[in-house]
């Protein structure tokens, strides 16, 4: 007899609609799978058929044969099992075959009959959603993460038995109900760390309240200790709170990675993340013989802080040029080709040189050749897309002491979620949404400049020795200090100040 | 052969250094002498090894001598000895004088005072500044600005007299056509059209570290006058000072706070005697019989600046400055101040050197 069950599998962070066959005729015994198969799903065999046993199903001796279709996508993970089983029970008449329509299965089995967590749960219940399905049954450690997609009943099921025992209208299983606009509003801001911790720094706060608003990426030089990563660290606390849509989003990427926890169904926390300097190519971008999301991806919508910048491998770093423009990584392999979003700040940290103290004479002693060469491991292309740079300095004991009272994160995130609101007026024809995206072509569009204001910038362009590519960030970072006053147009004091976090020129990087 | 192609002969025989050629000459008189005398006659010379002879007879290739005095001509690099009337004069005097000069551009004029700028290779910001401003105005007021082309201090020091409009001539400590470091290769291009280019060593020597105390033994050499701008207690700079007190030259030393690692060197010398140098005024008298001291401020003119500008140049000096200190200091926030910078950097009142870094200009 012939039966199919519908499942799922992720690709890149989408999910992809796969139909298990099952058909169970005469011949020799056999239990055959195909359909172009990672070997975790070949290894299904095995652990369908002793559940099956072990649930209380006795296989009579038949030829079973099960294709995964389509056939010419490879197929990875353990998310199988489940409809696989089901699939052989349906064919051999133990649950009828209507009784599975609009139903999707993902779930993987152990011996006993359990069923076990699953990654990327909810970009499968999401297409599932989109592609009108009715219900979906997954493992109830993964029932929160899949629940968060509204208009579809998701089960969430602890073994093999109550599956069937469902599918066949034996006992009455409830959906479970998420409510999400609680979970956001509960969503209480529980951060322990505020930028009013940070003593002194008030160019680096300033420059990072810009950056921030504008999802300019930043650079920060400086000696050891002067606060560099907890100013970074302190950048999620002042950007918008997320969205639904842009949670769901990195909920999505995480579930891939089986970064979500059990108990958490969506990410409502902006990323963070700050991956240590040996991190290979594969890890920061994405990758892997089974393509996974990189760093860069997982900061989506957040941070990447890259600390000690030139420490990086400089393939690794360069490799960074690409999503940095695009704000999506593409990798191809055999398999196919996978689009990941990542749409993230950059934040990088480093010494003014390798012992850190450079320019202080008393406490450096690298030769200006050294010092050089340690600000030479970054490369241009990547320095052209740092749109603010700016030099900290070391904290004084009197910075510590005199506590000023500093602003919150709370008050500057007002500020931030102030501009970001003109900017998504100011975009909405525009297929971008931040000042940090604008284009050459654009940015004549919406950083006009008055007449004083281009005597200034061209008096500057002719004494500092400006590039064209540093002219236009000049002008990006104008309009976003410019949005931080409420100016409709971009004047002299806005140009100053965005001068003013310029990146490194060419000069300063050989002097 | 002509006399100079004799000299340069004598000048380039492998492992014959001054005291062989001093010894060669006492013996023969002239270079031409010594290169048509029989190898026997050398014998008597207890100086040499017989390798020694073997490489001087071995070198006596005249067509080979020709093209490569040829090829020095052909760079453009005159070489000088010293029965020539260019070689300068204040050379002659010191103790063991280079017996030839290889020159790209000019030779410092004997009439005209020159004062040798030296110091530290890993200077401070502040050091920098100081030096561009005083070597800067030692130029223009008509001095010849003489020193290594090294890196710091020494580079700073022609670059400031270049900027100056003054003459500057750097001494090597490599062959005359290899610019060490090679970051100063466009002050090594520079200084052929405003001064020149200095050496005691020939085409294709590599620097090695026995060459700069020889070098130095130049600088002071064809010096009135030497500057030591920053030094550490131990420094390379001591000994073109000690060098040029034996020569008896004057010694200047720029003062520093006594912790200064940079400064420990300039503030021994003024210990034991040298001249406290804060002002370009200080050398100049030295120079100048009638040298007035103009009395101008060490500051620019201010008069054109608005009230707030004031304030910000005036919490600046020639240390660098980061924004948040300034910041501190004059109560502006800090986009205020970045307006305030940005004009007064345009106005060349202050300059960034390094990235939110401010000194003054002078």
């Amino acid at each position: 007899m012939f039966s199919k069950a519908l499942s799922a599998a992720v690709n890149g962070i989408d999910g992809m609609i796969v139909t298990v066959e099952a058909d169970v005729s005469d011949g020799l015994p056999m239990f055959d799978l195909v359909g172009y198969l990672g070997s975790e799903v070949r290894e299904a065999r095995e652990r369908v058929r002793i559940s099956l046993k072990n649930s209380g199903y006795h296989l009579p001796p038949k030829r079973i044969t099960i294709n995964l279709s389509p056939a010419d996508i490879r197929k990875e993970g353990t998310a199988f099992d489940l409809p696989i089983a089901i699939a052989i029970l349906t064919a051999f008449g133990y649950i009828p075959q209507e009784n599975l329509e609009h139903t999707l299965f993902i779930g993987e089995l152990s011996l006993n009959g359990e069923i076990n967590k699953v990654n990327g749960v909810l970009p499968i219940v999401y297409t599932a959603f989109k592609q009108g399905f009715t219900r979906c049954i997954v493992p109830v450690s993964n029932i929160k993460e899949g629940a968060v997609v509204q208009g579809i009943d998701v089960y969430g099921v602890s073994s093999l038995q109550e599956v069937i025992r469902f599918l066949n209208n034996d006992s009455l299983l409830e959906p479970y109900f998420l409510d999400v606009e609680e979970l956001f509003s509960n969503h209480t801001e529980k951060e322990d760390i505020d930028f009013s911790d940070v003593t002194g720094q008030e160019l680096a706060k300033r420059a990072i309240e810009v950056a921030a608003s504008g999802m300019h990426n930043i650079l920060m030089v400086g000696p050891p200790g002067a606060g560099k990563t907890m100013l970074a660290k302190r950048i999620p606390t002042i950007m918008p709170e997320l969205s639904f849509e842009e949670s769901l989003e990195i909920s999505k990427i995480y579930s891939v990675s089986g970064l979500l926890n059990n108990n958490q169904s969506l990410i409502l926390k902006r990323p963070f993340r700050s991956p240590h300097h040996t991190i290979t190519t594969a890890a920061l971008t994405g990758g892997g013989g089974t393509p996974m999301p990189g760093e860069i991806s997982l900061s989506h919508f957040g941070v990447l802080f890259l600390d000690e910048f030139p420490e990086f491998n400089r393939n690794t770093i360069e490799i960074l040029r690409q999503p940095l423009e695009e704000n999506e990584v593409t990798i191809t392999r055999l398999q196919g080709t996978f689009r990941y979003p990542a749409n993230f700040m950059m934040v990088a940290a480093m010494n003014p040189c390798s012992c850190g103290h450079y320019p202080d004479r008393s406490k450096c002693n690298c030769s200006p050749n050294q010092v050089k060469r340690y600000l030479g491991k970054i490369s241009r292309p990547l320095l052209d897309r740092i749109d603010i740079c700016i030099e900290t300095l070391q904290v004084s004991y009197k910075d510590l002491k005199e506590k000023k009272v500093s602003e919150t994160s709370k008050n500057i995130r007002e500020r931030v979620m102030k501009v970001r609101e003109v900017q998504m007026q100011r975009y909405r024809n525009e297929n971008f949404n931040y000042n940090s995206q604008l284009t050459p072509k654009t940015i004549s569009k919406y950083c006009k400049l008055g007449k004083e204001e281009q005597i200034l910038i061209e008096k500057a362009f002719t004494k500092m020795n400006l590039s064209a590519r540093a002219y236009h960030r000049i002008l990006k970072v104008a309009r976003t200090i410019a949005d931080l006053d409420s100016a409709e147009n971009i004047n002299l004091k806005h140009l100053s100040e965005a001068i003013c976090y310029r990146s490194l020129d060419k000069k300063y990087w050989e002097e | 052969m002509n006399n100079k192609e004799y000299w340069f002969w004598l000048c380039n025989i492998h492992n014959i250094g001054l005291k062989k050629i001093q010894a060669i000459l006492d013996m023969y008189e002239t270079p031409e002498g010594a290169f048509h005398e029989s190898e026997k006659g050398l014998e008597l010379l207890k100086e040499l090894t017989d390798a020694d002879r073997h490489m001087i007879h071995k070198s006596k290739d005249s067509v080979r001598i020709k093209e490569s005095y040829a090829k020095v001509i052909d760079k453009g690099i005159y070489f000088v000895t010293k029965e020539d009337t260019q070689y300068p004069d204040k050379l002659r005097n010191i103790f063991n004088p280079p017996f030839a000069l290889y020159v790209k551009g000019n030779l410092p004029k004997n009439h005209i005072g020159s004062i040798a700028v030296i110091g530290a290779r890993n200077c401070s910001d502040y050091g920098r500044e100081v030096t561009k401003y005083f070597a800067g105005e030692l130029a223009k007021a008509g001095l010849q600005v003489i020193s290594g082309l090294a890196r710091g201090i020494d580079g700073f020091a022609h670059e400031g007299a270049l900027a100056g409009g003054g003459s500057t001539y750097g001494v090597l400590g490599s062959g005359i056509d290899i610019c060490y470091p090679i970051e100063n290769f466009s002050l090594y291009m520079d200084m052929q059209k405003q001064g020149g280019i200095i050496s005691e060593y020939g085409i294709g020597v590599n620097p090695n570290p026995g060459f700069f105390p020889m070098r130095n033994r130049i600088i002071s050499g064809i010096c009135d006058g030497i500057f030591v701008v920053e030094a550490k207690e131990k420094s390379g700079s001591l000994i073109t000072v000690d060098i040029g007190l034996e020569q008896g030259k004057n010694i200047y030393a720029m003062p520093g706070r006594i912790n200064d690692q940079l400064s420990k060197g300039c503030n021994n010398l003024i210990k034991i005697g040298a001249k406290l140098v804060s002002e370009p005024e200080d050398i100049l008298e030295d120079f100048f019989l009638n040298y007035k001291n103009s009395e101008k401020d060490m500051k620019k003119n201010y008069k054109l600046l608005e009230t707030k500008e004031k304030m910000v140049y005036d919490s600046l000096s020639f240390f660098p400055k980061h924004m948040n200190e300034i910041a501190g200091e004059t109560n502006f926030s800090i986009h205020e101040l970045s307006e305030i910078l940005l004009n007064l950097e345009l106005k060349n009142y202050i300059k960034q050197v390094r990235k939110n870094y401010y000194v003054y200009i002078l």
